[in-house]
């Protein structure tokens, strides 16, 4: 299958299941007053989120254009290739040879005009390309970063956290020396060893992203997890003869999902913020923002400087993280009642 | 008491035991020692070179199981070499790790112990300050500059504080290197303050909470009654309580003071381990990086079973056993 | 206690219409509402009242340590004559633990964890008298050896949770002690003790008060206690005073309807066979309580203006005051 077509699969598959999860979030009085509370305190915090979503899921649609029968190809050459919904707000052809300086008319070096005279908001970077369009793209990689981070995360987590939690025993002793094993380990180190081992790209980035970050939120669920099995209701549920699965699966699943969503808001700005060392290591994911950082370091050496390139990438990123701490702190607050009387 | 250290370090050196495993599992059992060659002298080596080059680095041998002889396997000198901490020679450069081992302690130890103090001073004395002032408009003001500055790349502290004091005010040099006494403060100095800004949002966030916790309970109200000053509340009743915390904290960072920064040292070019790490990284040296990853396991084993025993110091209340 | 006493007695602590609000359910309450209350040196006064009352508040308030969101609103309080509400920081430091002490009712949580016993009583001396380590140790063992603690050289060494809750009380009311403050705030000192040595602290306080001639601010909610140990007594009812006077008085000859439901309502109270009351309804949260008089919306002789205005202090006699409509009509009605 082509690249863009399964990326519009996932991306059309994730929209149906944030709404499914967003309408039945709005059935459970619980959860609506957490999003409605989190929307009174940090109502911009949301919304610049929401919008990096957005212009990630645009960036996340794209198709080729047919050819039209007759028509000449145009003089750029990127007939065949799948242009998402936010290179197309950009002409097929915006790159030029080299630097430019945001509104230039002409290229940095040499004086040479530029093709798009006073098109690029924030100039070219070394091979001509658009920052500001690039910038755009890597609200997508950041996302993905996360997306994908903690599509393994969360899963890994909720069934090893669970059934050590609640099998308990030899499987219980097990897993805790996995999870010790694994955290005695210092994470960038162990981060470095397994993209080293696993080679670079962005499922294997992910992988060992998620490798690294599973271990706490399943001590958490694992001790929340001892914590239900004791509860009256679900030993009662255990006396009665429940199924020891839908017991997990209505009782104690549910009763965890505030941590799972605590934790990924927290764990979201590490991953992302992580992704940029290790670009700047060599290891990272093409076209993040950690790139294009990574990249501009050396261009402020340069005389004149060439500052757009960074401020674009690092604008973009710092925004994205900060509201995230922004929204992480107030779904704590929200969620979880012990933080949230002692803000009283 | 010792019972409990004595137990604990049975399972610590479990733990280790398991990190060596997990290592052979990633870097022979994963990536062969085909691979590793392969990364090591490119892709498109003849054959032959390859050999050669896995005969060179002494990964020629059965991986698991010899039938001739059960000690020579690349497991058996895996474990071997690690837990005589001999560590056998770079895949890079048949430097002897041990070698460069000793050559990056120092420098990494010169820029980690004072960053980390400067980092423990300036956070824990903000984290009180904060959190003295709870629910006031100081406090707002700190969290938000907390998250603020978290919320912001290390590199970006690190480029800027470069260009800025480096370039602009031309205080410090950028980076390099000298070990003399007289002028080490000077390639220290940037990036140290770099290092504590880095770090200062997350931590002093982090004090603040377990401060503000510690505030709300009834000793401290028992001390404000009989006349204690806010300072003091402070400094000699929260602080002393909220050791136990403050110690996990600090003891997470220990190894770190050995295996060092691997971010700063390579931007300011001191010539530490974690330089060593990203030399490691580029040249993709694989035996360095496994020694690296083991270190530093190694001493956060260590460091825990000191911070269990340390607990017992600071709260009379917590025993071993 | 004769009037012309009464009337010339030294007060140690003066509270005059104390308002003290938390914001709760958004909006800014004053779970303290003008309460007045005065102790003179040496007596006791009780101020008793049902759990969330405000009377733990009123007391947090006369040692200006209301926790934060609560803000003292309004009103007077002197300790020994000084205005604890305008004093400077430094000088409000000096009264705490110097001229008014306060215990807890929780001796498990009220001691420093990791301090030893002695460390904190030795502070507590230290912070106000210039005196060697060494002397106010010596100090120290000689409080502990007066609050009871047996072996009390040893037991300086002892941290909080190496001794029995019993012990840590004694070991607050001996850090208490320490300046011979004279006025202790004793804020139920002894509900999270079992009986028997509930008995023995009330004792304990008893004698003390009788040896340094301390008054004593007695928070409580157990009437039992009030009648060991108080001289007058205080019911507050929701951020109320309900009535207050003389304890032969207020037990004896109850006029507020609230008094006489809690009075009812105990069991050593009731005749033989004969029922125990309660008081209709629970004390309300708060964010509901009534805009008249508090307890109107549960009085069982609530009339007309009861529930829309706010009844004043109503003289019984000139030591026993009433906040009571029904009260007020009925003295009214008769005394003309
Ligand atoms: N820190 C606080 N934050 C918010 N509200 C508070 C706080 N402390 C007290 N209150 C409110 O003030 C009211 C009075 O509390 P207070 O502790 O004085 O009651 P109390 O009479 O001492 O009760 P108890 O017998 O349970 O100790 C309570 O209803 C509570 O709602
Ligand atoms: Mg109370």
């Amino acid at each position: 299958m082509e690249p863009h077509v399964l990326s519009n699969l996932i991306t059309a598959a994730l929209a149906i299941l944030l709404a499914a999860a967003l309408l039945r979030a709005r059935r459970d009085p619980l959860w609506r007053g957490a999003g409605r509370e989190l929307a009174r305190r940090r109502p911009i915090a949301v919304s610049v989120v929401a919008l990096y979503v957005l212009i990630a899921g645009l960036d996340s649609i794209a198709w080729v254009d047919g050819h039209a029968p007759g028509a000449k190809a145009e003089s750029g050459t990127l007939q065949g290739q799948a242009r998402s919904v936010i290179d197309r707000l950009f002409p097929a052809d915006f790159q030029e040879r080299s630097y430019s300086a945001p509104l230039a008319t002409h290229e940095l070096y040499g004086e040479e005009p530029l093709l798009h005279p006073g098109k690029h908001l924030l100039g070219t970077n070394m091979i001509g390309q658009d920052v500001l369009h690039l910038t755009l793209k890597g609200a997508r990689v950041a996302l993905v970063i996360g997306g994908l981070t903690s599509a393994i995360v969360i899963p890994l987590a909720l069934l090893v956290g669970v059934s050590a939690g609640w099998v308990g025993g030899r499987l219980d002793d097990a897993v805790f020396f996995v999870m010790s094993t694994l955290a005695s380990m210092p994470t960038l180190l162990l981060l470095i060893a397994l993209i080293m081992a696993l080679g670079t790209g962005t499922t294997q980035v992910c992988l060992a992203l998620g490798i690294t970050g599973w271990v706490g939120l399943a001590r958490l669920v694992r001790a929340e997890t001892f914590k239900i099995r004791e509860l009256d209701y679900v030993q009662a549920a255990r006396v009665l003869g429940t199924s020891e699965l839908r017991i997990v699966w209505r009782h104690v699943v549910p009763n965890l999902m505030h941590l799972v969503l605590i934790t990924f808001a927290l764990l979201f700005s590490g991953l992302v913020l992580s992704e940029v060392m290790l670009s700047w290591l060599g290891i990272g994911i093409d076209g993040s923002w950690g790139r294009m950082i990574d990249q501009a370091r050396s261009e402020l050496s340069r005389e004149p400087v060439i500052w757009w390139n960074l401020l674009a990438s690092s604008t973009a990123l710092f925004i994205l993280i900060l509201a995230v701490n922004q929204v992480a702190d107030a779904v704590r607050d929200v969620l979880d009642p012990r933080t949230a009387l002692e803000a009283l | 008491m010792i019972a409990y250290v004595l137990r604990r370090l049975v399972y610590g050196f479990a733990t280790v035991l398991g990190v060596l495993l997990f290592l052979f599992f990633l870097f022979f059992l994963y990536a062969s020692p085909e691979d590793i060659a392969r990364r090591a002298i490119g892709e498109k080596a003849p054959p032959a070179a390859i050999e050669q080059w896995i005969a060179n680095h002494g990964y020629d041998r059965p991986l698991v199981w010899n039938p001739e002889d059960p000690t020579d396997s690349l497991l058996v000198e895996h474990f071997r070499r690690m837990l005589t901490f001999d560590f056998g020679r770079s895949d890079a450069d048949d430097v002897p790790i041990r070698q460069r081992l000793a050559e990056g302690a120092g420098p990494s130890l010169a820029l980690m112990v004072p960053l980390f103090l400067f980092e423990l001073l300036v956070s824990v004395t903000l984290g009180l300050f904060v959190a003295t002032f709870r629910e006031t408009y100081i406090d707002r003001a700190g969290v938000a500059i907390c998250v603020f500055a978290m919320s912001v790349s290390i590199l970006l502290y690190i480029i800027g504080g470069q260009y800025l004091v480096g370039r602009v005010l031309n205080w410090f040099p950028v980076s390099g290197w000298d070990a003399s006494p007289s002028v080490i403060a000077r390639f220290l100095a940037l990036p140290v303050i770099v290092g504590v800004l880095a770090s200062f949002g997350e931590q002093v966030r982090f004090y603040r909470t377990v401060f503000v916790e510690e505030t709300a309970r009834d000793y401290v109200r028992t001390a404000r009654a009989k006349g204690c000053g806010d300072a003091r509340v402070m400094w000699r009743h929260v602080l002393p309580n909220a050791m136990i915390p403050i110690l996990t904290q600090v003891v997470v960072a220990i190894p770190f003071l050995f295996t060092g920064s691997i971010l700063l040292e390579s931007f300011f070019g001191i010539p530490g381990l974690g330089s060593m790490t990203v030399d490691a990284i580029q040249g993709n040296d694989f035996a360095t990086l496994r020694v690296m990853v083991f270190i530093g396991s190694l001493l956060f084993i260590l460091a825990q079973i000191a911070t269990d025993v340390l607990y017992t110091l600071a709260d009379p209340r917590v025993r071993l056993e | 206690m004769s009037e012309a006493r009464a009337r010339a007695r030294e007060l140690v602590l003066e509270v005059r219409d104390l308002s003290t609000s938390f914001p709760i359910d958004g909006a800014r309450r004053r779970v303290v509402d003008r309460v007045s209350l005065e102790v003179a040196a040496g007596e006791t006064l009780a101020l008793v009242g049902e759990s969330g009352c405000g009377k733990s508040v009123t007391a947090l308030s006369a040692m200006r340590l209301v926790p934060k969101p609560g803000l003292v609103e309004s009103g007077t309080i002197r300790i020994g004559g000084k205005d604890v509400r305008t004093l400077p920081v430094t000088e409000m430091r000096r009264v705490r633990g110097n001229d008014v002490s306060m215990i807890f009712q929780e001796p498990m949580t009220s001691l420093n964890p990791v301090q030893t016993c002695g460390a904190q009583v030795v502070e507590g001396i230290r912070l106000h008298h210039r005196v060697s380590n060494a002397e106010a140790r010596r100090q120290a063992g000689a409080l502990f050896s007066q609050v009871g603690i047996p072996d009390a050289e040893a037991r300086l060494d002892a941290y909080p949770h190496q001794l029995s809750g019993g012990m840590r009380q004694r070991v607050m009311i001996a850090m208490a002690l320490a300046s011979r403050p004279r006025l202790l705030i004793a804020d139920e000192p002894t509900t999270a003790l079992d009986v028997t040595i509930q008995a023995q602290i009330l004792e304990l306080l008893r004698s003390l008060q009788r040896d340094l001639g301390m008054a004593i601010l007695l928070i409580t909610h157990d009437v039992g206690i009030v009648n060991e140990l108080a001289d007058r007594v205080a019911v507050m009812y929701a951020g109320r005073i309900a009535e207050e006077g003389p304890r032969r008085d207020v037990l004896g000859a109850p006029r507020h309807p609230y008094t006489q439901g809690l009075l009812r309502s105990l069991p050593g109270r009731a005749a033989p066979g004969e029922r125990l009351e309660e008081i209709p309804g629970v004390v309300p949260p708060p964010s509901q309580w009534p805009s008249g008089c508090r307890f109107s919306n549960r009085c069982p002789i609530a009339f007309e203006p009861c529930d829309s205005i706010e009844p004043e202090r109503t003289a019984v006699s000139a030591v026993h005051g009433v906040w009571c409509h029904a009260v007020a009509r009925d003295l009214g009605a008769s005394e003309p």
